[in-house]
């Protein structure tokens, strides 16, 4: 490009190994790696994540080469986005085909039989916030949950209930 | 899905494929899908213009604006890229009509979009949807991948040679996001502010090049207008104001919903005939006629033709056709609160008097209706929202202007009757509130 | 572009088209009030402050968004006019705290100025005001969210001019709020500028804060003493049991060649000045201890001590080490003292960049020096070498607005990805090192290349750059002290048509100590030293063998023939990492303000007075001139300038041939009067440049001046508009021939924005900052 010899930045690195960013990443490859994915970028966040931290912010904006302020700036104007997690915990239910088949839906309708919530909502107590994600990449270890930041594999019912129970009696 | 309406003086122009499955592109096709856009690619962008400000079609977004004069303003030549946008933020209390259209007739608005980016000779356009309607966008999205894989959008679309890319865009909260230019900051990864005009978004637009935007009714009414002619939608309603418009009506009626009627239709008619009357046979006490921040009609105000010239006559506006019926047990100066706090709460807050007086009119407000008002406050609310009226910097200043003095002008009495610590009188266990 | 005429208040006037409504009123004197308009930053319309009545307009306009167009009729005063402005600045108030009697920005407060001017004395408001508490950003930054008004003033700065763009709005609505990137606290540069320019007490420096009031001090415009810019700062200054204290620095006189701009250091980098390990009193070594004495003891012992030596060994066995910091009259006295008096040329500093090479590659070529005013009006700036932003943060200012206002271009060559790279037009990152090797390039040497290609700088790029460059004219090249002695020569040679050069040093009076001729071999104005020099011809007979650099003293004195060293606000011990025993044979006097690594080892400390505490002129690295205003008098310390005549005095010289007073013109440059906020003494001024006044102090420093005027060719400028506060550019072009020096002397000093030598040591506030940042750099994001 003649004399302009951009230079190219590193790509910014994942905040912490949390098979999520991925999701994240794909996201923001759509919207062309640019500013104008911010919003959609903070929405897969959100919805993998249950809510927006510093660290998410910071990798998104550094990501799409927007300043933090800019970021901060945009993640509390939309009534959408929301800086603290509803839930004390959550639990996020991978919905990718291997988990899908593996009882993934199982995991989901024990979370709404014991605690009422369905995706997206979190428990009256303010204690546990549901959430689901396309695909986590951990095919592996399907079907797989993130219990708060703790990845989980094969993750039954039963085991399930166990976490939440362990949740509930305050024992995190 | 929601449920729908209908009422035999609906003429069926926009929502004419309404709950025949026309999410299917198939269905669409089948229901005269996609013809506009090909006729259209026979004509020159000029004729389409023409055509389009022949027909009489204003903005459905409220505004009012003869669409085809703003597809002129944009400039031929341009060194930057041309977009069109469609406004799928609707937000503005009591209008439901754009959700509608996503919900049941997706390719409608794609189709309009095509026809304006080709009239305005744009090959980028952008579908924005309200982060609240995010569960509509997977039926755009839906819409948007089949008509890529029918080489209806992409790289020479229709076999025309003409190159055609639209995108879907989400929002996340904010009524803000409805203004013009602030859904073009909100599409480029912004807060949602809008920005100072001139320059207008016709020539300096998104990403700074030339940009129409257009309501999403708006566009779903452009397939049926070239296909019709301009004649044929000028007709259907009344001088200046062609065509059919959705009416979201809601509030005390017996048959609320939405209802494609003529430009021009009677008010009363609409409340009584259409919308099924007032439950119970309570006496109507006032009605909303265009969304929430135009002016508050009273009950003998009515007999008004439902278009944009008329109502401005009446000291209101068409709006973006949300009409809310209100009966004799409302509470008018709840009713302002609760009108005002919807303001307060979305104001973006860039300007002072929008996001100060706003603040100040919902504190008042809310003692006010509590029973701790004073004879003072009547006047200062008044006085608050005409120092906000038109010295704001983008129209949500006056979307909650207009109302209050409204509310203050026309019941004065009602507030008269929240004084010196008296209860609501429309609820009997308010409490007074000390101050 | 053509001047369109329109009418204001019933006034007419004309502004070239194109110009906004609010600056074609001030041009005519009428003041549209507004809080977020501010000249050159982005325009907002966010306050409403300057809405008016333009004909055949429904609603009012904001003066401040509005261009002028031919036959605009416009009411500024008009009863509507004024009642937006009332209820503007009553929505304001509403929600203020109205605590204006503990607030810092009380009585400088443009809140307060427009609740004055339109009366919003009553509330009409009765419920509670929405409250904050105050938060505390960093050391030097408070934010008090309830007295902020949203003009995103701060917001601007940081990002549009700074580009660090630490400050965001977060919210909306009424809860919208000035926020700082890291949630609570901010990750900046802490210049500063979102205080300087925040019209109310919102944000509030953590050095100032509930101090004094602003009309309680004395405010003085100085130039600042730490890096090498010469940046105009304001010092508020109130009376203490000292004598004085600085309590505030700031950028409120934006006459300076820094306009709006000022970096922490000329903010809150004064603070030095009141360390309490400062000395006070004269320390003379007693039974190998220093111990307290009288300035007549220690003048006394200095000057006989001296005078026996000189005569007993020659003025060769006698060393001076002068300063960057000192002003130009005090070096030009050192200089001529140590000829002079001493009968040395062992006359040394630390040089920080090759200004004798620059002098002597552009000899009898004038026009070819830039001013750091060009910098900020060129069509296009190569930078070679150092990172503006931590070593020259005004030159980097000066950078950024020049592209970002003027569309200039801007070239960087560096090792380094450095941050002014998000401003460039071309970018080459050379390997470390390479920077002469990139002159070579320039310059037209080809086989230059092979010791370039690295990273994203290709052959291609390179020669691409190169060309791009040749066709660029008016280019301004600032370049690292990496180019020295013939590279300076190659390239001021390359084929840039009408280039201007900059040599980038690094203190506040690098560029003067060196024009001053604290050389071993080079004499004011870079005058080699011949018996004919002009020097020889003013001062009489002057030793005329090169004498010795700074390390070439200490191996003297090690070796016992240096006998005697005079220290003048230098601190060679610790800069050129000397062995300090190596004076233990020699008699060492030093004059400092701390006992410096050098000061440890002196037979003699005298306490000295720092550049805020006397007169003078100091020179930028670019060759501007400018004014050096003393603040205020402190107890126990004197000038340089008044010890070295006091030391000569001492010596038995006759002091009127060191300093020639008692004739001539005379104006005080302050000192004797106190100047007033950024003001020349106007008294002085006329009396001088009618030639009137005497001179009447052998410690006036202009008694000097004069002399430098005369004998210094590039120091011919204009004196009325010098001691009107305005800086005089110098063209070293015009200087003496400049001489053989020894390049391998030039030492970076290595400050970034958060040190600054012996001074940032003694700088709580740079200590403090310093401490505070745990964090990476601030995050690598430009903006649009």
């Amino acid at each position: 490009m003649g004399a302009v010899a951009v230079l190219e930045l590193p790509k910014t690195p994942h905040p912490s190994d949390d098979k999520r960013w991925r999701l994240v990443d794909t996201t923001m490859r759509r919207l062309g790696n640019q500013q104008r994915g911010l919003i959609e970028a903070l929405h897969t966040v959100q919805e993998a994540f249950g809510y927006l931290d510093v660290e998410a912010l910071r990798y998104v904006a550094s990501s799409l080469r927007v300043p933090l302020s800019r970021a901060y700036g945009v993640a509390t104007f939309y009534h959408f986005f929301t800086l603290k997690p509803a839930g004390e915990h959550t639990c996020v239910v991978c919905m990718g085909t291997a988990c899908y088949i593996k009882g993934a839906l199982q995991l989901v309708s024990a979370m709404k039989q014991d605690l009422g919530v369905t995706p997206g909502q979190t428990t009256a107590d303010g204690k546990v916030s549901l959430l689901t994600a396309r695909c986590l990449g951990s095919c592996g270890l399907a079907p797989a949950v993130v219990y708060d930041h703790e990845v989980a594999g094969k993750v039954t019912p039963a085991a399930l209930r166990d976490r939440l129970a362990k949740w509930n009696s305050h024992v995190s | 899905m929601a449920s729908l309406v209908s009422h035999p003086d609906e003429i069926r122009v926009v929502t004419k494929r309404f709950g025949q499955g026309a999410t299917d592109l198939d269905r669409y096709l089948a229901l005269d899908g996609y013809q506009a856009i090909q006729k259209a690619l026979a004509m020159t962008p000029d004729d389409i213009i023409t055509l389009v400000k022949n027909s009489g079609l204003r903005g459905r977004g409220g505004a009012g604006f003869n669409t085809g004069m703003k597809w002129s303003f944009v400039p031929k030549q341009s060194a930057k890229p041309k977009y069109v946008l469609c406004n799928g933020d609707e937000s503005e209390p009591g209008t439901c009509k754009d959700r509608l259209i996503f919900e049941h007739d997706p390719h409608s608005v794609i189709e309009g979009v095509m026809i304006a980016a080709l009239a305005v000779g744009s090959h980028t356009g952008y579908i924005y949807i309200r982060g609240e309607y995010r569960y509509l966008s997977v039926i755009m999205q839906r819409a948007l991948k089949d008509a890529y894989a029918r080489g209806f959008l992409g790289k020479n679309i229709f076999g025309s040679g003409y190159d055609l890319d639209i995108y879907w865009h989400g929002g996340a909260g904010a009524y803000e996001v409805g203004e013009e230019s602030a859904l073009m900051e909100s599409l480029e990864g912004k807060r949602g502010i809008p920005r100072i005009r001139p320059p207008f978004p016709a020539v300096v637009g998104l990403w700074g090049g030339p940009t129409v935007i257009n309501n999403a009714e708006t566009l779903a009414s452009v397939p049926p207008i070239i296909l019709g002619g301009p004649d044929w939608y000028a007709n259907l309603g009344t001088p200046k104001n062609g065509g059919t418009r959705m009416f979201c009506l809601s509030g005390h009626l017996n048959r609320p919903g939405v209802y494609e009627l003529p430009m021009g239709y009677n008010l009363k008619k609409m409340i009584y005939e259409v919308g099924g009357g007032i439950p119970g046979g309570r006496a109507l006490k006032a009605v909303v006629p265009g969304g929430s921040s135009t002016p508050i009609l009273l009950a003998d105000e009515i007999d008004v033709a439902m278009d944009f010239d008329s109502l401005a006559k009446a000291g209101s506006m068409l709006g973006s056709g949300g009409v809310v019926v209100l009966d004799d047990t409302t509470c008018m100066v709840k009713f302002a609160l609760r009108t005002i706090k919807f303001y307060q709460h979305e104001s973006c807050g860039w300007c002072i008097p929008c996001r100060e007086g706003t603040d100040w009119l919902k504190k008042t407000l809310t003692r006010f209706h509590a029973g701790a008002g004073m004879k003072k406050d009547i006047d200062n609310i008044y006085y608050l929202a005409e120092n906000m009226l038109g010295k704001t910097f983008c129209p949500l200043g006056d979307a909650a202007a207009m109302p209050t003095m409204a509310f203050v002008k026309k019941f004065r009495k009602e507030f008269e009757d929240h004084l010196d610590g008296k209860p609501c009188p429309f609820e009997k266990a308010a409490e007074p509130v000390m101050v | 572009m053509a001047d369109l005429t329109l009418t204001v208040d019933g006034k007419k006037l004309t502004a070239p088209a194109g110009t906004l409504l609010i600056e074609a009123c001030k041009s005519v004197g009428i003041e549209v009030p507004s809080f977020c308009y501010y000249p050159n930053l982005s325009l907002q319309g966010a306050c409403r402050m300057c809405l008016v009545k333009i004909e055949k307009m429904p609603k009012l306009q904001t003066a401040c968004t509005t261009v002028i167009s031919e036959g605009m009729v416009v009411a500024t005063d008009s009863d509507e006019v004024r009642q937006a402005r009332k209820s503007m600045v009553e929505l304001l108030l509403g929600n203020h705290p109205l605590d204006c009697p503990v607030c810092d920005a009380g009585g400088e407060c443009e809140l307060q100025d427009m609740a004055f001017s339109y009366g919003a004395a009553e509330s009409k408001f009765m419920e509670a005001k929405n409250h904050k508490d105050e938060q505390q950003w960093s050391p030097v930054v408070y934010f008090d969210r309830p007295r902020c008004i949203l003009c995103y003033r701060c917001v601007r700065v940081c990002g549009e001019g700074m580009d660090v763009w630490a400050l965001g709005v977060q919210n909306r609505g009424v809860s919208s709020v000035i926020a700082p990137n890291k949630q609570d606290h901010l990750e900046c540069e802490e210049c500063g500028m979102c205080i300087d320019i925040c019209p109310v007490g919102a944000l509030t420096s953590g050095a100032y804060r509930y101090k004094t009031r602003p009309w309680e001090m004395n405010h003085i415009g100085t130039t600042c003493t730490h890096c090498a810019d010469g940046c105009k700062t304001t010092l508020g200054v109130r009376r203490s049991d000292t004598g004085m204290e600085i309590v505030r620095g700031d950028n409120r006189d934006k006459s300076g060649i820094n306009n709006d701009f000022l970096c922490i250091k000329g903010r809150y980098a004064f603070d030095f000045a009141h360390s309490t390990e400062r000395l006070t009193q004269p320390l003379i070594r007693k039974d190998g201890k220093l111990s307290p004495a009288t300035w007549e003891e220690a003048f006394a012992l200095a000057g006989k001590n001296f005078a026996e030596i000189r005569t007993a060994h020659g003025g060769e066995a006698i060393g001076v080490v002068g300063s960057s910091r000192t002003t130009n009259e005090e070096n030009y006295l050192l200089s001529k003292f140590a000829r002079m008096v001493l009968g040395t040329n062992n006359v040394d500093h630390h040089r920080t960049a090759d200004f004798p090479a620059l002098a002597a590659a552009l000899r009898g070529k004038s026009g070819q020096t830039a001013s750091m005013r060009d910098v900020l009006s060129a069509p296009a700036i190569l930078l070679i070498g150092n990172n503006p932003t931590e070593q020259h943060p005004l030159l980097a200012w000066q950078i950024r607005s020049n592209v970002r206002l003027r569309r200039a271009k801007l070239y960087v060559v560096n090792s380094q990805p450095i941050k002014l790279r998000r401003q460039a037009a071309g970018f080459a990152q050379i390997p470390a090192g390479a920077e002469a090797h990139a002159v070579a390039f320039l310059a037209g040497d080809d086989a230059a290349l092979d010791h370039l290609v690295h990273q994203s700088a290709t052959r291609e790029s390179l020669l691409a750059l190169r060309d791009k460059l040749r066709a660029e004219t008016g280019l301004v090249v600032a370049f690292s002290s990496e180019i020295r002695g013939a590279d300076v020569a190659r390239l001021v040679h390359s084929k840039f048509a009408g280039a201007k050069f900059i040599a980038l040093a690094d203190y506040a009076n690098s560029r003067g100590a060196a024009d001053m001729g604290l050389y071993p071999d080079l004499l004011p104005g870079y005058e080699p030293l011949t018996t004919d020099s002009r020097f020889a011809q003013e001062w009489g007979t002057l030793p005329t063998v090169p004498g010795l650099t700074v390390p070439a003293m200490a191996a003297a004195a090690k070796a016992g023939t240096l006998k005697a060293l005079y220290v003048v606000g230098a601190n060679p011990v610790a800069r050129f990492g000397l062995d300090p025993f190596a004076f233990s044979g020699s008699f060492v006097v030093v004059q400092d303000m701390f006992l410096t690594e050098t000061a440890l080892m002196a037979d003699i400390v005298l306490p000295a007075a720092n550049a805020y505490e006397k007169s003078g002129t100091f020179t930028n690295t670019c060759g501007d001139l400018q004014l050096v205003k003393k603040a205020g008098e402190v107890a126990g310390v004197k000038s340089d300038f008044e010890m070295i005549v006091r030391i000569a005095d001492a010596m038995g010289f006759e002091v009127r041939k060191l300093v020639p007073f008692g004739g001539g013109t005379h104006a005080d440059m302050g000192q004797s009067r106190g100047a007033q906020s950024g003001e020349a003494d106007r008294h002085s001024v006329w009396l001088e440049a009618h030639g009137l006044e005497p001179r009447m102090s052998p410690f006036d420093p202009v008694a000097i001046f004069d002399e430098i005027q005369r004998l210094v060719p590039s120091y011919h400028v204009s004196r009325l508009d010098l001691l009107a506060g305005n800086d005089q550019h110098t063209d070293i072009g015009e200087a003496g021939p400049g001489a053989a020096h020894d390049p391998n002397l030039i030492i970076p000093a290595n400050d970034d924005l958060f040190s600054s030598g012996t001074l940032g040591r003694y700088s709580h506030t740079l200590n403090s900052v310093m401490e505070n940042k745990n964090a990476p750099a601030p995050s690598e994001v430009g903006a649009d």
